[in-house]
């Protein structure tokens, strides 16, 4: 039972994650239709600046964790969302009318470029961290403890995923941004500033991104300029389970395939937790194209 | 059909630009904007290199390279801006010297000269279409339009250039030229001239995204190479097996996914591939895990005799055979006709079937699956048989992989060998068998020619696709002729474009 | 059998088709019948149904309820509602699109011979003797050259027959589609609104083309039916032997085109008012499809 609630909190903290992940995949995709390959490596970047925040901190003597964490989250938001613009400015944009594959081949070489890109920057070796925020919450007697990065992960996440809500529905950015997937001919007619709000869904998706990528850097405690394209299929994964276009989908399906993921390798062994979501990938889309949470689609003659 | 310029109201080429009074602040503004994007982007990556040491991660600064960007940003941009307002002269001038500089002067790092050259280059170019022509760049249609002109050459040049290249191809290990460095290099090109025009039958015909084509060029190495291990079955025999066995895996991976749409097959091609990865990494007891599988046997002479010196009992040896001096190197010359004839079996295995109705059910789901539904066209049935046949070839190609290296292990068969192989396709122009020729040449034999620069292959490679990409979203020779023409040719054909 | 008889016996049947999308009843119980040798039009204002109708006969959506058979005149017999498109398609259905489906890359030419793509697979032993290039194949091919030939000379396309069919001008597309379709030797032949954007010209040629597809036996023997959608009235009230009337998705009317012109039930349709007048030809409205009944968002 403990075993169980640990891996449960060891799912749910890699589902939010992943979550984070897939909101960018899903907006992105509900407003140009495209898929953005290069969002894993995004989240990867975020990561790094994530690292090189804390380590640029140390250098200058700062220690206090907490201002720590908070600058660390606000450069790698900051920056992150930069690079993100930049992708979309400079790879996509021009290809908005071209045919279809373009893109995405475009969105594959971007992929390719920024891992590279890194790895010539900052090495290929792993890089490892110490543990920032250390110490586990010890619940039941201490049959179950969980680490506070892990709950931390879950909170940020559900207080991001709130705010977020809010600025999409609330908000006439928000507005806009949705009335931009509905129809984008229609809403630029109606003075909608189309290119802004396609660049502001990446920057969004990227700055939540960036938050996945300091969370899987304090929990693990290493990354390297690969962990995005596992990350970045998985989450795709994350976004097409919950029905792409979907916000709450995506959040859904990440917790749902960080629950899967967390169980595989805590009751079956970790070799082949990736197979497991690859399969499940194939049959959600065979099965289910529309997600758990997407609206059908009916091919109109 | 032209973009309107800024210059240059009079179309008139070569007319003095009426000049307009410079924006300087403009200009300023924005090129101080793209320099200040430039300064968020390089200032925590660029700036700041983390570097291990042995008390732990720490980090270094790196001000110098981050300023270069900035600087170099602002003046690049400033450059493109000041073109379109009639100082195209004066900024041709100054982007050349900057790749002079970059050419001839001492640098601190290879980057720097290469973004000197090749961003004066381009800025130099830009200038100079701006003087011969006043207008700043082409528009999208019109360099299309001219793009589709060159393919359309090419394509017709290739009845004349096919024979010489495979004649040529043919010839060159004859020649003294050949050693063991090129002729290397020569299979290499070649085995992904076949699996580009494998995945050409898939991309390039049938319209399907396949990001998992390695896959079947894997099934194909493993399954020579396990046949072999366990059974002793030779190369002769295993070919065609493995061809089988890709195709089986095909058809299987195949059904299941053939009717999703664009975007969703791509990333269901790229789960396979990558689950068939992690079989072969995790089954280690019958795969070998991730060491692989070494000693994989080398081809006979089609099993009449060997290439060693000492062939073993029952086998003559090539050398004998042939009344030649024994030389390594026959093996290698043998492999090198080898993949030239599978290549050139896909070859004209894709040129026949886009005669027939295959083929043309292909195309014609590419272009319309609907349409194609409505004339009574099994779309199931003829995208499996694309997936197949493709399939098959990767397999040959694999199984010739396994057979050449000798060794095998997942490592080679990750998603960016997918990527590759696709680039290839894709860059040459979706179903140009000559675009995938040149397309080879420009992915896989540059960076062989530049063996120095291989740490910037992959960025380069990264790049060179998005910039292809913005440059020709079609392809570099993508170009479609008829397969049956009912005047012959004596009506023009009108271009894609002219009449839309 | 008679050649009488065979004309008195239903190409096309269709008997209580409903088709509903989630609450929306797009055909409510319809019934009629299209002969061999006749045109059959199908009309109604627009957003009535015609299109879900065709899209149910020719396998696109499979009917909530309803029968639709399909007699050859030889007398085989298909269920329709049970079969997927292209089988459809092959036991000798064809049909253009509302928003024209051509193969747009792909020439002229090659688009009437990826229609009789069954035919020639079967000839090339899937593609295998073709690969190899036997005799079969190459006879194939050729009466396939000729049929196309045929129906090019027909729809008059034969100078543009090696032109990319994305470049022919909108009429000449018209044009094409139907002659695509008939190039799978059908029984009949749905055509959904063929006349749409074309001028005044343009759809008396095209009136001239169906009517010989009614009345003509096609080269290789068989006539065929046709079940045709459209708005433009003079064309429907010149050349039709038999006109249905949709509205809301039901059959209001159902009989020769003077008797449906004259019934109470269609001018109130199409007018709103039980008015006794003529049905002015621009009544369904002229705006474009896609205003009317955008299509779907794809996700
Ligand atoms: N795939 C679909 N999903 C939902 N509603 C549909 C679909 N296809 C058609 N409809 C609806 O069915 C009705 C009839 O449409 P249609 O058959 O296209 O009319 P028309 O008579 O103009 O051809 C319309 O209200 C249309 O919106
Ligand atoms: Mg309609």
């Amino acid at each position: 039972m403990d075993y169980f609630i640990q891996q449960l909190i060891n799912g749910l903290s890699l589902g939010a994650i992943y979550g984070l992940i897939a909101i960018g995949y899903t907006m992105v995709y509900g407003i140009i239709g495209m898929i953005n390959f290069a969002h894993g490596e995004i989240y990867m970047i975020g990561a790094f600046v994530a690292l090189i925040t804390f380590l640029a901190m140390g250098a200058l003597g700062i220690t206090w964790v907490p201002l720590a964490l908070v600058v660390m989250l606000a450069a790698s938001m900051l920056f992150t969302s930069v690079y993100g613009w930049a992708v979309e400015r400079i790879a996509y944009r021009p290809l908005r009318s071209s045919p279809r594959l373009a893109p995405l081949i475009s969105a594959i070489g971007m992929s390719i470029f920024l891992q590279n890109y890194m790895q010539l920057l900052q090495g290929a070796r792993s890089k490892p961290l110490q543990p920032i925020l250390p110490g586990n919450l010890t619940l039941m007697d201490g049959a179950v403890s969980v680490s506070y990065v892990r709950l931390a992960t879950i909170l940020i996440t559900l207080v991001l995923m709130v705010g977020f809500t809010m600025l999409i529905s609330r908000t006439s950015l928000g507005r806009a941004q949705r009335a931009c997937e509905q129809d984008k001919k229609m809403a630029g007619l109606l003075g909608v500033n189309v290119d802004r709000i396609i660049s502001l869904t990446f920057v969004m998706g990227a700055a939540l991104a960036a938050v996945a990528g300091m969370m899987v850097l304090l929990i693990y405690g290493v990354i390297d300029f690969y962990i995005g394209f596992l990350a970045g299929v998985k989450s795709f994964t994350a976004a097409v389970l919950g029905g792409v276009g979907s916000l709450p989908g995506a959040m859904l399906g990440g917790v749902v395939i960080g629950l899967i993921e967390a169980f595989w390798s805590g009751y079956v062994g970790s070799e082949w937790k990736d197979v497991a979501t690859f399969t499940l990938l194939v049959l959600v889309l065979i099965f289910r194209p529309t997600g758990l949470l997407g609206r059908p689609e009916i091919e109109k003659v | 059909m032209t973009m309107p310029s800024h210059t240059a109201p009079t179309p008139a080429p070569a007319a003095v630009p009426a000049r307009p009074a410079v924006d300087w602040p403009g200009s300023l503004k924005d090129a101080a904007t793209a320099a200040f994007v430039a300064l968020l982007l390089t200032v925590p990556l660029v700036g700041l290199r983390t570097v291990d040491r042995p008390t732990g991660l720490s980090i270094e600064a790196r001000p110098d390279e981050v300023i270069a960007s900035i600087v170099l940003v602002f003046l690049g941009r400033l450059g493109l801006g000041l073109i379109r307002q009639g100082l195209a002269l004066p900024v041709l001038v100054l982007a050349l010297a900057a790749a002079a500089v970059g050419l001839a002067l001492p640098m601190p790092t290879q980057v720097l000269r290469l973004v000197l050259v090749a961003g004066g280059g381009i800025i130099a170019l830009r200038a100079a279409i701006t003087l011969t022509t006043g207008r700043s760049k082409l528009s999208q249609a019109e360099r299309d339009r001219r793009m589709d002109r060159v393919a359309a050459k090419v394509q017709h040049a290739t009845k004349y250039i096919a024979p010489v290249a495979i004649a040529f191809a043919v010839a060159l290990p004859l020649t003294p030229l050949a050693d063991r460095q090129l002729l290397d290099i020569g299979i290499l090109l070649l085995t992904y001239i076949m699996l580009g025009w494998g995945l050409n039958i898939v991309v390039g015909l049938a319209g399907l995204l396949d990001l998992g084509y390695v896959a079947f060029y894997a099934v194909g190495a493993y399954s020579y190479a396990l046949l072999a291990h366990y059974f002793g079955l030779s190369f002769w025999v295993c070919l065609p097996l493995a061809g089988v066995l890709a195709a089986c895996s095909g058809v299987l991976l195949g059904f299941p996914v053939l009717r999703l749409r664009g975007d969703y097959f791509a990333i269901v091609t790229l789960g396979f591939g990558e689950i068939i990865r992690i079989i072969l990494v995790n089954w280690y007891q019958f795969t070998g895990g991730p060491n692989g599988i070494s000693g994989i046997p080398r081809p006979s002479f089609f099993g009449i005799a060997d290439f060693t010196r000492t062939p073993p009992e029952g086998m003559a040896a090539f050398h004998e055979l042939f009344g030649l001096e024994f030389s390594p190197l026959h093996r290698i010359v043998f492999m090198y006709y080898l993949i030239l004839a599978l290549a050139l079996v896909v070859n004209v295995f894709t040129l026949r079937v886009r005669k027939l109705p295959l083929g043309r059910a292909w195309e014609a789901l590419r272009e319309d699956e609907i349409a194609s539904a409505s004339l009574g066209i099994n779309r199931t049935n003829m995208k499996l048989a694309a997936f197949a046949i493709a399939a098959m070839f990767g397999g040959f190609a694999g199984s010739f992989f396994a057979t050449r290296q000798g060794f095998i292990s997942p490592e080679s068969f990750t998603f960016i060998e997918s990527a590759i192989i696709l680039a290839i396709v894709v860059l040459g122009g979706m179903g140009s068998q000559i675009g995938v020729v040149v397309a080879t040449l420009l992915v896989i034999g540059l960076p062989e020619a530049f063996r120095e620069l291989a740490d910037y292959r992959m960025l380069a490679f990264g790049m060179g696709m998005v910039v292809i990409m913005l440059w020709r979203p079609r392809g570099l020779l993508a170009h479609r002729d008829p397969t049956i023409l009912l005047h012959g040719g004596k009506t023009p054909r009108v271009n894609a474009g002219a009449a839309r | 059998m008679s050649v009488t008889e065979m004309t008195e016996t239903p190409l096309l049947t269709v008997e209580h088709l409903t088709m509903r999308f989630g609450g929306l009843v797009a055909n409510n119980d319809v019934s009629f019948v299209a002969r061999t040798g006749e045109i059959t039009a199908l009309i109604g204002p627009n957003g009535a149904g015609k299109t879900t109708l065709f899209n149910c006969v020719t396998g696109f959506y499979t009917p909530t309820v309803g029968r639709l058979s399909l007699r050859h005149p030889d007398g085989r017999e298909f269920l329709l509602e049970r079969m997927p498109g292209y089988r459809i398609a092959q036991s000798g259905v064809a049909r253009t699109f509302q928003n024209i489906r051509l193969f747009g890359g792909m020439s002229v030419l090659e688009n009437l011979i990826v229609a009789q793509h069954n035919k020639l697979m079967d000839a090339s032993g899937f593609a295998i003797a073709g690969l190899f290039g036997l005799p079969t194949y190459a006879k194939a091919e050729k009466a396939a050259l000729e049929l196309a030939k045929y129906w090019l000379e027909r729809v008059r396309l034969t100078e543009f027959a090696d032109w990319e069919a994305g470049n022919l001008p909108y009429g000449a597309q018209r044009r094409l589609e139907i002659a695509r379709a008939m190039c799978t030797e059908p029984v009949l032949l749905c055509l959904d609104e063929p006349a749409a954007g074309l001028n005044p010209r343009e759809s008396g040629e095209l009136a001239e083309i169906l009517t010989f597809i009614r009345d003509a036996r096609n080269p290789n023997g068989h006539r065929t039916g046709v079940l045709l959608i459209e708005h433009d009235m003079s064309v429907v009230m010149r050349i039709s032997d038999h006109v249905v009337v949709l509205d809301y998705g039901r059959k209001i009317s159902d009989g020769d085109p003077t008797s449906v012109k004259n019934d109470p039930a269609v001018i109130r349709a199409y007018l709103g008012e039980d008015e006794d007048a003529e049905l002015p030809p621009e009544v369904a409205g002229d705006l474009p499809a896609s205003v009317v009944h955008p299509a779907p968002k794809e996700i």
